[in-house]
């Protein structure tokens, strides 16, 4: 929109790969002076990978990074702030044993000698009150006492602090994930108007509004790779999703489950009472499959983790009937064993069942292996294999097998299908249709609008909270996403 | 919501005082005589080497590793201090330079191979141990001179050993706490990743910590050394384990780089007259240690119970 | 980086056991060079003599950093001390009472790793501090309750801990029996497999269905329980307990754990190699004798290889 304005920084070709995961795949980026840019796209597009190349944290297999007109190479995070460009990313970067001041200093090297700590106080506060006025915070403060939202507030307002170095680029990673509307509303205004100054800012935000409004030019991200560059005046809400969303063939076609379900003619299989006094009781008959929707991390995945710690212990607002399996999105955390074969995997779940006279028996575990290798088609040579020989979508599959091998009639699917293939999605979707006709309840707690149509019942979360209770002959994308966002309901 | 926030903060760096003034008013109460400065003097003569030595391993804590060969090393510079230092000065400051370079490399090699520092610690552990006893096969030797006047200078008022614990106290936390780059050493364990990512070297906070260790546990091992007057290759073997306990009873953490130099001289003390507390009340000598462990697992039940209530307040 | 290295083929993994054996045999001949064959057999017998009770130690020691970066029991010097001095006041020097002894001073081990345990869970005191606290408790309960003991053991009892069959001892071949038995557990049983899984991921292992609560709490427990056996047959090996006699099992029991092959990062753990370091460790300070070194190039030459060890090992996830 500024023609004239000086071109910050320019990146052409970056690629990044983790093992065989391709998180960038050539992707073209510039950012001007006094600019905005809006960067959205869904989870796992590789926003997330390419702020960090930009930031210097992470190193680019490929392509070349252009800062002032000049081709940095090697570019390191030392290099980045000298430069001037500063990143508040999405995992909170300070140190939680530290004050707000001192926290200030750790972005600042030259930030010592005497009377630092009053100089990194006054900076850092000057900066909170500009952005945030009311803030409450102190600058003596420890970190890790603060709430969330606070640590975020003194996260951002760190990098706009200036002192010998210069700042000419913030990338704002989801700044507004933690923030109440006023302190997202007060940030947002304060972008704009250092960007009016000639500041450079990268906006990265899954909520739409957000950046249709702020941003001066938007770019979507789509599976490692930017698929539109427009400016935002020509950009529309649903412009936008049809940007981001799969389109064409690749789409999963909306199989609503035959007929809806007689919901009250089977048993009750689990049942939540809000604990946080939301209007609406989390209820699962046998062979149904529930939706768990909403925006990432609105207590979704605690409602999970409440049930199945509930199934193990009992709890007085949690009725569970029947033995629980979980299907943990997050492979590298939460699921897999990385020293074990995909066989010993899978049969964690199931050791008991598989023990005679207190020793596993090996030959049925073997088969239990084989068994699902064949069922859901895990590809590899051999079921004595690393885990870790496997692809991302394989080691999903050995963890759906973990649950569906077991003797669990209730599976709580915690975002499983994260970063998975679209081919390796359908045939997570055909197996859970086939479970639950035998008789399995599902719960599916997922990021992917798309997924929700394979749902009999659909209950949409917003911070912690069950705020909407849809039946798959209700459910639209445009509801789901309305009781996401609303603030009232 | 505040205020039990900062009660809590409040409680839990005042734990170390509250858990001294338990100890040493009953002391004062059933042996009146120990208010002089003769007899604080006794007391806590053999706190300065200890207090150096919780500094020496608090600094690595900070830095969320371990040091289980303190007391050995600590044991070490006696011995070097009771011969070499003595006999062949030029050679004795070689070897205690040497120590310390030892230090900063172990910080390295646990940083760069990502290993986990109680191993490494251990086998250093034996070497500085085997090191001492080919030095000094037999208890003995005799500490320099300098040292001795040092470590016996009667000072005006208040006793030496008072003083010098607070002198190391306050000089740490200057250093650590209040310095700029101190920060940078402090953050480095709170959130390795964050410092990093600030453009700093771990690498180079990380042997600057080490580093710091082997000069304080160097001297603690002279401090001992001119209390002691001789040396022997077994002399502070238990300092491994009261420094850990030193730094855990003042307030620091295992992990996250939260710790607290004045706590911890604080919890040296306590732990120095925990044994006088004992004889005073007339337990059996048997149960010296054990009143160490008991006393470590009330302090820490304490801050768990402090801990838990803040959190559900 | 850390993926693949942990994904090492299980070829590999197995080697790692044969490797202690090796650098045994390796001392063993070494020495015999030296010495020109005099005295081997002799030798090899006070090497299984001896490693046997750094087995029974070592293999608790093992279950315990098995399940994780940061699991290690410093408690095992007192309650060898502890359970030694029960076992011989309770026997008290009768044959008859052989039984009962070793039961209670089976109990005491067992009952100091359940506190331990609960010690680290319930205060949730980090398991260093935990076990070494309870250590010094521990080993002040032994000399308040060993003042004084100079209680023979049983006849039958020593007559047991010191026979040999063949050269062989009985109690080294029942020690092998004993690491046979847990190999299989450890691979074989749901407690085994538990050990294991919460040693690679903690939460993942508790999604996964496992008790982990349970499991760690055995694992406690049964560290004590072995150090309780190593106590008791210590002191009828020795002639009579002895308050410092667990000393130097603490930084042993760690030092067989890791030269042995056991991951200190969790969820790898190596049941034959511990024997290979017992031996291997018994042998090399052998060696170094018949080379006519002193103590302390002794030490310095252990701690070096268990440094030496753990960086060729290293890469892992820091334990601490």
């Amino acid at each position: 929109m500024q023609a004239t304005s000086e071109r910050l920084i320019r990146l052409q070709g970056v690629a990044k790969s983790f093992g065989p995961v391709r998180a960038l795949a050539g992707v073209d980026l510039a950012v001007d002076a006094g600019e905005c840019l809006g960067l959205v796209g869904h989870n796992g597009a590789g926003k997330s990978t390419l702020m960090n190349v930009l930031a210097g944290t992470l190193e680019a297999d490929a392509g070349e990074i252009v800062i002032h007109g000049e081709r940095r190479s090697p570019y390191n995070v030392g290099l980045a702030h000298r430069l001037g460009i500063r990143c508040v990313f999405q995992e909170l970067s300070l140190c939680p044993n530290l004050t707000v001041a001192e926290n200030a200093r750790i972005i600042h090297p030259k930030l010592s000698g005497w009377g630092w700590r009053k100089r990194a106080a006054g900076l850092i506060v000057a900066k909170l009150d500009e952005i945030f006025p009311g803030h409450g915070i102190r600058a003596d403060d420890v970190v890790g006492d603060l709430s969330i939202g606070r640590r975020q507030m003194v996260e951002i307002a760190r990098a706009f602090t200036v002192s010998d170095r210069p700042v000419h680029l913030v990338i704002l990673d989801e700044p507004t994930s933690s923030l109440d509307s006023v302190s997202a509303e007060q940030l947002l205004s304060f972008v704009r108007k250092v960007v009016a100054t000639g500041l450079g800012c990268i906006l990265i935000s899954h909520l739409l509004g957000e950046v249709l409004d702020y941003a001066d030019c938007i770019v979507v991200m789509r599976d490692a790779k930017v698929v539109t560059s427009r400016p935002a005046r020509e950009m529309t809400r649903d412009s936008l999703v049809a940007a981001m969303g799969d389109v064409g063939d690749e789409r999963v076609v909306a199989e609503r489950p035959s007929a809806v379900r007689r919901r009250d003619a089977a048993p009750i299989r689990v049942r939540v009472r809000s604990r946080r006094g939301g209007r609406h009781e989390l209820v699962a008959h046998e062979g149904e499959v529930i939706g768990l929707a909403g925006l990432a991390g609105h207590g979704q995945t605690d409602a999970l983790i409440q049930i199945y710690r509930s199934s193990r212990r009992r709890a007085a607002d949690t009725v569970v009937t029947g033995p629980v399996a979980l299907v943990p999105g997050d492979r590298q955390t939460d699921g897999i064993f990385h020293l074990w074969s995909i066989g010993q995997n899978i049969g964690i779940r199931s050791l008991k069942r598989m023990s005679r006279r207190g020793l596993i028996d090996l030959a049925q575990e073997r088969q239990l292996a084989e068994d699902w290798k064949r069922r859901i088609n895990i590809r590899t040579p051999d079921m004595t294999n690393n885990i870790l020989s496997l692809s991302g979508g394989n080691q999903q599959k050995a963890l759906f097998a973990r649950a569906l091998g077991s003797d669990a009639e209730i599976v709580l699917m915690d975002d499983p299908t994260r970063g998975v293939d679209v081919g390796t999605k359908l045939e997570i979707y055909e197996m859970i249709r086939t479970e639950a006709a035998k008789g399995r309840t599902f719960l599916w707690y997922t990021t992917e609008m798309e997924e929700l149509a394979n749902c009999d019942h659909v209950y949409v979360f917003r911070n912690g909270r069950i705020v909407a209770d849809l039946a798959s002959d209700q459910l639209t994308e445009a509801k789901v996403l309305q009781s996401s966002f609303e603030e009232t309901v | 919501m505040l205020a039990t926030l900062t009660s809590r903060r409040f409680l839990r760096s005042a734990l170390p005082a509250i858990s001294l003034v338990m100890i040493l008013l009953p002391i004062f109460y059933m042996q009146p005589r120990t208010m002089s400065y003769f007899g604080l003097n006794l007391l806590l003569n053999l706190a300065i080497p200890i207090a150096l030595a919780t500094m020496a391993q608090m600094f690595v804590l900070t830095v969320n590793d371990l040091d289980l060969s303190i007391g050995s090393y600590v044991s070490l510079v006696a011995c070097i201090g009771a011969t070499w230092l003595q006999q062949t000065p030029l050679l004795g400051v070689a070897a205690l330079l040497a120590c310390i370079v030892v230090y900063g490399l172990l910080g390295a090699l646990v940083h760069v191979r990502n290993l986990p520092s109680i191993v490494v610690t251990l086998g250093m552990s034996f070497v500085w141990l085997g090191l001492a006893v080919l030095l000094l096969p037999t208890p003995g030797g005799q500490a320099p001179g300098w040292i001795r006047t040092v470590m016996t200078l009667k000072t005006p008022m208040v006793p030496f050993p008072i003083l010098a614990a607070l002198l190391i106290g306050v000089l740490v936390h200057f250093g650590l706490m209040r310095s700029s780059y101190g920060a940078v050493l402090r953050g480095a364990g709170g959130n390795p990743r964050a410092v990093a990512r600030a453009g700093w070297s771990v690498l180079r906070t990380k042997v600057t910590m080490y580093v710091m260790a082997g000069i304080f546990g160097m001297l603690s091992g002279l401090s001992l050394v001119g209390l002691t007057t001789s040396a022997d290759a077994n002399i502070a073997l238990r300092y491994t384990l009261l420094s850990i306990a030193g730094v855990i009873l003042g307030g620091g953490e295992f992990v996250g780089g939260r710790v607290s130099p004045i706590g911890a001289v604080l919890g040296t003390v306590t732990l120095v007259l925990a044994g006088s507390f004992l004889s005073f009340m007339r337990i059996s000598p048997d149960w010296q240690i054990g009143a160490q462990g008991a006393i470590l697992i009330v302090v820490l039940a304490l801050r768990a119970l402090i801990n838990r209530r803040g959190s559900t307040a | 980086m850390n993926g693949l290295s942990k994904g090492m083929p299980r070829a590999l993994l197995e080697k790692a056991w044969l490797g202690s054996f090796l650098a045994a045999a390796a001392v063993w001949a070494a020495a015999m060079i030296y010495s020109g064959g005099q005295g081997g057999g002799q030798m090899l017998g006070a090497a299984l003599s001896f490693s046997t009770f750094f087995v029974i130690v070592g293999i608790g020691q093992m279950l315990i950093i098995a399940t994780g970066p940061g699991n290690v029991d410093l408690s095992i010097p007192g309650t060898i001390a502890l359970a030694g001095a029960i076992a011989m006041k309770v026997m008290d020097g009768e044959d008859s009472l052989i039984v009962v002894g070793l039961a209670a001073s089976l109990a005491a081990g067992a009952a100091v790793g359940a506190a331990n345990y609960g010690l680290i869970r319930v205060l949730r005191i980090p398991p260093i501090i935990a076990t070494l606290s309870s250590n010094l408790l521990v080993q002040s309960t032994a000399i308040a309750y060993g003042r004084g003991l100079r209680v023979k053991p049983p006849p039958a009892f020593a007559d047991f801990t010191t026979a040999t069959v063949f050269g062989v001892p009985v109690l080294a071949l029942c020690a092998v029996v004993f690491a046979a038995v847990m190999a299989v557990v450890l691979a074989r049983t749901v407690f085994g497999r538990s050990v294991l899984a919460i040693g690679q991921n903690m939460r993942a292992a508790w999604l996964a269905g496992v008790a982990v609560d349970r499991t760690r709490l055995l694992t406690y427990t049964l560290s004590g329980l072995f150090a309780g056996l190593c106590g008791a047959l210590l002191a009828g090996f020795s002639g009579g307990s002895s308050l410092d006699m667990g000393m130097e099992y603490l930084l042993a029991s760690i030092a067989v754990v890791v030269i042995g092959g056991t991951s200190v990062a969790g969820g790898k753990a190596n049941v034959p190699g511990i024997w290979g370091a017992a031996l291997f460790l018994f042998l090399l300070l052998t060696m170094l004798n018949t080379f006519g070194a002193g103590a302390g190039v002794r030490l310095v030459m252990t701690g070096l290889i268990i440094i030496a060890v753990i960086t060729m090992a290293g890469g892992d996830k820091p334990a601490r």
